[in-house]
């Protein structure tokens, strides 16, 4: 869950076939898991994570010290040390896992296909090749029933083709040449007509080859603030690591001027015992953090993929947390596509219902998505029944057609037309009638405030006009003041004129409108906005889309696009929504925030681990040191173990969060600092307290523990 | 009593602060050189209008300091060929190596007794002239890393010799010379006489001597130097004869450090920013000072137990309160000087003044060191918090990347392995363990003492460890200059790097840190940080001691 607030287009899409689903972590998981994990054990591929690294040190040093001097305390701590290297493992592990299961499915997409590769562009003839072996430039025909062998662009021909395979979406599409709709995937599969591709993938790099990379994770960068914090753990672990190791002398010399104190399990005139001191090491670096930090990385990626949106880098992801203006295109994204009726505006002597009822007459035989709303409008708003244009025997039908500029229907001697306001007012003059100016003033009321408006006649009068406007999609205005809210500033993209771009900009609740908005002036908005310092996101799908998506930080391609747009853009939406990339920017700081609260749990985990261990260490030379151990653990081994083993769990029982991360609502910078400092700060210094203390009443008992 | 002296404190610094701040921006933004300004830029062959990159400037600090030092070394070497040497002979050589390093970082970490080893000249044309210059030092690189943050798009960061002479001439030698007529009024002593020879009362002679102590004892506070003329400092009577010449002191140590939050509002253009540094200055500072009272005022300890009150170290024209919140002020700040000895502190007491220094000084720190390592807490603050609120990271516009966060990190390193490293090795030495004067834990918080004070560049002693051996002079010579320039250079570095970027804009979405949630944030972490390093030695130290009653 990345909100609470419902919204369209969003939420859990219905479970696709062949994706693994999000939510919970399923126990079975990490069995399936646990072979992954202890491969990862070898230190050359441990170096990757130094925390752990030195974590696997101290579990090796503590086995060779325990089969030294044999005790239970010592074998204890030894097989908890690694087991906190093997958890830490079993996170990475269980989050790579979902990703191979989605590889597994996505190659079964990548069956070796043969292609039949035109000679030449214009060529009738064919030869037979195998489909790594076409070059971009190459042509090949696919035919209803093939495989298409590689991505490219359609150039001859229409055909519906079924891209389940990628977007796990089973409904064919059509692609065609020319036009915005033109690109195909390699390994999806055409079910109709017959098409000629122009390939454009390099061998051995096609999309399907890049999904398969990223969800299984195998070129994994490290994005910018990982490698921040990543600095940052690096330094607290020196930090420790000086503050234990130093500790030796100090303890030396206490125990040296209390000569009278008898050596102990933790503290002997050589020092602290080895097996102590690994134990406050692995105790006080930042392990928490430490093992689940690449955990939380794959599974930020994953949470885009359970989404229908490919990353073509973590980098992106991160950058979509950070974006501060979102470019939305206005049709499709903010609007639904088209304009609808929304009034009716009869002129002085006519009723609305009588304009409605005209009005609906000559909507019946539109197909037209606006004649459409204007009969649904008519019985939704004046409950007049729709009648199919069969049922009225002796009308006759005119179409729309663009010398006529409008449409309408002859019946019982009324000649009713609809259409755009010049064409209709010439009609009427053109049948002997005389329009007062009350028309000409509802027309401009209508299109001043953004609308559309097309005027209903009989024969040689007006009855009114009808309004049309751009729906803005429900729940817009609220996703809005959401951003607002995150402290992102929203422009809505259009081609309309001013007048009408603002009237819905106004209604949307967006921040800013570019009207009349060209390529060339989408690229400048983005470089404008990217030089006062923030960072763009914006969707596009047409090849004049390529320059501003590959400028923008966040750039998102719609599946359905050109792969002009798909290359250009970082991130690609398999669905074709843009409402999508309010999701991406949530996921982007969902991604950041749980690594920030998992540091901070981590960090103030190791004030309990102080209490618990320092008393343990040194109450024997001085008994005062006592006082510190607040939470009356049962003994210095009870005491040091219970700590070891606390600091191990909490990273089985953090996987689950740090794959799902931390719950994200959208509100300003200081709300959700104050949550999340509250609970991961205060609970992250209590919960240590309380979970050390019944491991210790549990395992008190064992031998060896007094 | 004690409420009284912090109250009246406290308001004298917020009346102050605001001014002296504006003043202090003017400063150092100005544009405009004075004659003399002039003249010492043409005797030092540097263009005061040509800017320098990150690297430059700390070229040019680094240079200037090596040339301070190895002028000071040689002054101290060859003090009884010069003048006024008051037939002093020349300094050993671990000790003119430990006291030039020490004047030069700013610590003035003392291992010799000034009135019987250095001679008027050294006094004042070696370590008064370092008492200056290295106190603008650190107020340069302060103001550098503000640059840092006001700029955007810009590969400099200032020009240092303007910053060095602006520091010193506008700043420093005014207020010193109102400041030291202030304390000659108070009964210091200024002159360049020989000593005093005495009867006492017994019939044996004494010679007082005396020398140009007010004036070098108004720069020691005020450029949070703490280097005494008189080996007891300013617990001599010559150094701060009274209640109210305490006070003045106390002010003149907080005046510049309290003041320079002011100055960085005003230079990023956002006083509000400044605001909220002074307010986690102040909240660990009266936190602190409050402590330091409480457990002397209480006097957790057997001996005050027995005698009534925690008196002993302490100079009785001071008092208890007075003499702790000097030991808190002295140790917040990089100062150094004492009016009461901090090894016969409570243990708890005597722990709140190392810990203090622990803190990295920072509250309110030395002139400039304090103001830097405060940012450098607050880089990284923002760091961890704002990763909580879903960006990466910024501060005052400038993200905080990888590079950021490096440098930092590497900033607030260098002090604790210092300590910790050279305290283990003190302890695991016989060289080490050979000057402590007491066993137990309380040898143990000597030696951490003195690691702290050098490489935090506090120069305060808890006194009761013997020093001035040649193992301790070098050790600790390390320290301090390890400590000092270390840092500088990260600091110096982040600059650079900051300056470079273009701000991002302030919305909704910006981890805002001027607000009181912010400065909690900032109070926490560095006090997590702290003792999370601490901990392990101070337990063996000043707590076992405390909790062993």
């Amino acid at each position: 869950m990345t909100t609470q607030v419902p919204a369209p287009g969003r939420g859990a899409a219905p479970e696709r076939s062949g994706r693994v689903g999000g939510g919970l972590l399923d126990p079975r998981q990490l069995l399936v898991s646990l072979p992954g994990a202890l491969v990862k054990l070898n230190p050359a591929t441990l170096w990757r994570n130094p925390v752990m690294l030195i974590v696997e040190i101290g579990a090796a040093l503590t086995t060779v010290l325990a089969v030294l001097d044999p005790s239970f305390f010592a074998w204890a701590i030894a097989v908890w040390l690694w087991l906190t290297v093997i958890f830490a493992n079993l996170a990475e592990a269980v989050a790579e896992g979902r990703g191979k299961a989605q590889a597994a499915t996505l190659r079964a997409a990548k069956r070796d296909t043969t292609a039949r590769r035109l000679r030449s562009r214009d060529s009738a003839e064919w030869d037979v090749v195998g489909a790594p072996e076409l070059k971009q430039g190459d042509f090949v025909v696919v035919e209803a029933g093939e495989i298409i062998p590689g991505d490219g662009d359609v150039v001859e021909g229409i055909a519906s083709v079924d891209e389940s395979a990628i977007t796990g979406e089973s409904a064919p599409v059509i692609r065609e040449s020319g036009g915005d709709r033109s690109a195909v995937t390699g390994g999806t599969k055409v079910l109709s007509d017959k098409i000629i591709v122009r390939i454009t993938q390099k061998p051995g790099e096609s999309f399907i080859d890049r999904m398969i990379a990223l969800v299984e994770g195998a070129d994994r960068q490290k994005t910018p603030n990982e490698i921040a914090l990543n600095i940052l753990l690096a330094a607290l672990t020196i930090i420790f690591l000086v503050a234990t190791v130093t500790m030796q002398p100090f303890a030396i010399y206490s125990k040296n001027v209390n000569p009278g104190v008898p050596d102990s399990l933790a503290l002997t005139g050589d020092g602290v015992t080895g097996v102590v001191l690994v134990s406050l090491l692995v105790c006080l670096i930042p392990t928490t953090i430490g093992a689940l930090l690449s955990a939380i990385g794959i599974a930020g990626m994953d949470r885009l993929v359970q989404r229908n949106v490919l990353a073509m880098s973590g980098r992106a992801v991160e950058a979509a947390g950070d974006v501060g203006t979102l470019l939305l295109d206005k049709t499709g994204t903010i609007t639904l596509g088209n304009r609808q009726a929304a009034e009716f505006v009869p002129v002085t002597g006519v009723t609305e219902e009588a304009l409605a009822e005209a009005a609906q007459l000559s909507s019946l035989a539109d197909e037209t998505p606006e004649g459409r709303s204007i009969v649904v409008y008519a019985k939704d708003a004046y409950g007049l029944r729709e009648r199919g244009p069969g049922e009225l025997v002796n009308a006759k039908w005119v179409p729309f057609t663009a010398q006529t500029r409008m449409s309408g229907v002859d019946l019982d001697g009324r000649e009713i037309r609809k259409g755009a306001a010049t064409a209709v007012m010439k009609w009427v003059r053109d049948n002997g009638g005389h329009p007062t100016d009350e028309v000409g003033h509802i027309v401009d009321g209508i299109s001043g405030s953004g609308g559309t408006p097309l005027v209903v006649a009989d024969r040689d009068h007006v009855l009114g006009v009808v309004h049309l406007k751009d729906v803005v999609k429900q729940g817009m205005r609220e996703r809005f003041d959401e951003m607002r809210r995150m402290g992102i500033r929203t422009v809505m993209i259009t081609g309309d004129n001013p007048l009408t771009a603002r009237a819905i900009a106004d209604e949307a609740g967006v921040d800013d409108f570019l009207a009349e908005a060209t390529p060339e002036d989408k690229l400048a908005l983005i470089k404008k906005e990217q030089e006062g310092g923030r960072l763009v996101a914006m969707t596009g799908d047409g090849t004049n889309d390529a320059p501003a998506l590959a400028q923008a930080d966040v750039g998102v391609a719609m599946n359905t696009g050109t792969s002009a747009a798909k290359e250009a853009g970082n991130m690609v939406d398999l669905d074709s929504n843009p409402t999508k990339l309010i999701e991406i920017v949530e996921i982007g700081k969902q991604l950041l925030i749980t690594r920030g609260a998992l540091t901070t749990f981590s960090i103030a985990n190791d004030i309990a681990k102080y209490f618990a261990i320092i008393p343990a260490m040194f109450a024997a030379v001085y008994p005062g040191l006592d006082a510190l151990n607040v939470m009356r653990l049962a003994s210095p081994q009870s005491a040091i173990l219970s700590a070891v083993v606390f600091n191990a769990i909490v990273i089985v029982a953090l996987i689950p969060l740090a794959l799902r991360g931390v719950r994200y609502r959208p509100s300003s910078a200081s709300k959700l600092l104050s949550r999340n400092l509250y609970v991961y700060g205060l609970g992250g210094i209590v919960a240590p307290f309380i979970g050390i203390k019944i491991i210790d009443l549990l395992i008190q008992f064992l031998p060896g523990m007094s | 009593m004690a409420a009284l002296f912090i109250a009246s404190l406290v308001l004298a610094l917020a009346l102050v602060h605001k001014p002296f701040g504006d003043h202090m921006y003017r400063v150092y933004t100005g544009d405009r050189h004075t004659p003399p300004e002039r003249l010492v830029y043409r005797l030092l062959g540097v263009r005061p209008g040509t800017e320098q990159r990150w690297s430059a400037y700390a070229r040019s600090l680094l240079a200037f300091s090596a040339v301070s030092l190895l002028v000071l070394y040689g002054l101290q070497r060859l003090q009884d060929r010069l003048w006024l040497s008051l037939g002093l002979p020349p300094v050993t050589d671990h000790i003119a190596w430990n006291t030039a390093v020490s004047f030069v970082t700013n610590t003035n970490w003392q291992a010799y007794s000034g009135e019987s080893t250095m001679g008027h000249l050294v006094q004042m044309a070696g370590l008064a002239v370092q008492n200056f210059v290295s106190a603008a030092v650190g107020m340069a690189v302060a103001i550098a890393l503000v640059r840092g943050f006001a700029r955007r798009n810009s590969d400099t960061i200032g020009n240092f010799w303007v910053d060095l002479v602006r520091g010193t001439v506008r700043i420093l030698l005014p207020i010193a010379f109102v400041g030291a007529l202030v304390l000659v009024a108070g009964g210091l002593v200024q002159n360049l006489a020989a000593p005093h020879e005495l009867t006492t009362l017994t019939g044996g002679t004494q010679s007082i001597i005396g020398g140009p102590v007010a004036s070098q004892e108004v720069i020691k506070e005020l450029g949070t130097n703490g280097g005494g003329f008189y080996n007891a400092n300013s617990a001599h009577p010559f150094e701060n004869g009274t209640g109210w010449t305490n006070w003045f002191e106390i002010f003149l140590i907080l005046v510049i450090p309290f003041s320079l939050p002011r100055t960085f509002g005003k230079m990023v253009g956002q006083v509000r920013q400044g605001y909220a540094i002074l307010a986690v200055m102040a909240t660990i500072a009266l936190v602190s000072v409050t402590l330091t009272n409480v457990f002397e005022l209480g006097g957790g300890a057997t001996v005050p137990q027995a005698v009534g009150a925690a008196m002993e170290g302490k100079e009785v024209r001071f008092g208890v309160a007075n003499s702790a919140t000097f030991a808190a002020s002295t140790t917040l700040t990089s100062t150094g000087a004492v009016n009461s000895f901090h090894d016969s502190y409570t243990p708890f007491g005597g722990m709140m003044t190392m810990f203090n220094m622990m803190l990295g000084e920072v509250a309110p720190g030395g002139v400039g060191s304090g103001l830097y390592g405060m940012l450098v807490l607050a880089v990284i603050t923002v760091f961890v918090a704002g990763l909580m609120v879903g960006r990466t990271p910024e501060y005052l516009g400038k993200k905080i990347g990888s590079r950021e966060i490096k440098l930092a990190s590497m900033y607030f390193l260098v002090t604790p392995i210092l300590v910790l490293v050279g305290t283990a090795l003190a302890m695991g030495n016989e060289a080490g363990l050979a000057g402590l004067l007491n066993g137990g834990p309380h040898g143990l918080s000597e030696v951490l003492y003195a690691f702290t004070s050098a490489s935090n560049n506090n120069g305060s002693a808890f006194a009761g460890l013997t020093v001035n051996t040649p193992w301790y002079d070098v050790a600790l010579g390390l320290c301090m200059l390890l400590g000092r320039f270390l840092p500088i250079i990260f600091v110096l570095g982040l600059a650079g790097s900051l300056a470079r970027q273009t701000p991002v804009p302030e919305s909704a979405g910006t981890l805002p840190t001027h607000r009181p949630q912010f400065v909690g944030m900032v109070v926490g972490v560095t006090i997590i940080l702290v003792a999370l390093t601490f901990l392990p030695a101070l337990a063996l130290g000043p707590i076992a001691e405390g909790l062993f009653s």
